[in-house]
């Protein structure tokens, strides 16, 4: 059941992007960008948890749950190590996320030719 | 030279003929069933981290890892491009599309050496997400600092 959450709620976060992308003038560089920071804000008013409970990956893998992650760190280091979580929490909670995709991205590109167009 | 109000309404009658029309259904119906299939794929690996007894948050980060994985290879066969232009956003918005610009960028530009080139380059995509991302949940964390401290 979880995995057919997944698809139809990740499908849908998907099918907003491509409205966006073929009704809006906006490049895809800022229909990430402004997943991500939707995804932060709607992390931060505790909306965004609900939708993960519901429907899982679902959530978490589109670029909302990566903006989700940012202010659920920052929130949670706050209740532990108080204001400085304001500033660490959100690394720290992305970290894995972002070192894979730097360390990966240097590794494919240390292996890989570039496609001739 | 001014163009008149016709000639404005005829320039915008031949884009609009010259210009392939993209369709809003088809291309929302591929970008579901891409998108779609990349969560479910994510929610196979969730489960799957989760039964080795993994806590939710751990199993998270383990699953971007492997998406991003993943994603990093098909790139850089060049696969995930192709993948690309049949799903629009259903490719662009999980995270294997943010992996996916941060890695093409990084093989893109590294003809151009290593500090610059590849270096600098690899962010043009990370750059900005995690400039926004971070803004946006550092002003949430001053908020939510605030109310708990004048709340609690």
């Amino acid at each position: 059941m979880q995995l057919f959450h997944a698809f139809w709620v990740g499908g849908l976060i998907c099918t907003i992007g491509q409205i966006l992308l073929q009704r809006t003038k906006l490049t895809p560089a800022r229909i990430v960008v402004i997943f991500v920071v939707a995804g932060a804000i709607l992390g931060g008013l505790g909306w965004y948890q609900q939708l993960i409970d519901f429907a899982g990956a679902g959530a978490t893998v589109p670029l909302t749950g990566f903006g989700y992650s940012l202010s659920h760190g920052v929130m949670q280091e706050i209740e532990t190590a108080g204001a400085i979580g304001i500033l660490t929490g959100g690394l720290k909670a992305t970290a894995g996320g972002i070192a894979a995709a730097v360390l990966f991205g240097f590794i494919g590109a240390v292996l890989f030719q570039p496609k001739l167009k | 030279m001014n163009m008149t109000e016709q000639g404005k309404q005829d320039y915008k009658l031949r884009v609009s003929e010259v210009c392939p029309q993209t369709n809003l259904l088809s291309g929302c119906a591929k970008a579901f069933l891409v998108g779609g299939s990349i969560c479910v794929l994510g929610q196979g690996l969730l489960n799957f981290y989760q039964n080795m007894g993994l806590d939710m948050q751990t199993a998270s980060t383990w699953v971007s890892v492997t998406l991003i994985f993943f994603s990093a290879i098909t790139t850089g066969l060049g696969w995930y491009d192709n993948l690309g232009k049949f799903a629009g956003a259903g490719s662009i918005i999980p995270i294997t599309g943010f992996a996916n610009g941060v890695v093409a960028s990084a093989i893109e530009f590294k003809k151009e050496g290593f500090i610059l080139g590849l270096g600098s380059k690899l962010f043009t995509i990370a750059g900005p997400v995690i400039l926004y991302g971070l803004i946006t949940s550092s002003l949430v964390g001053v908020i939510y600092y605030l109310v708990t401290m004048l709340g609690g």
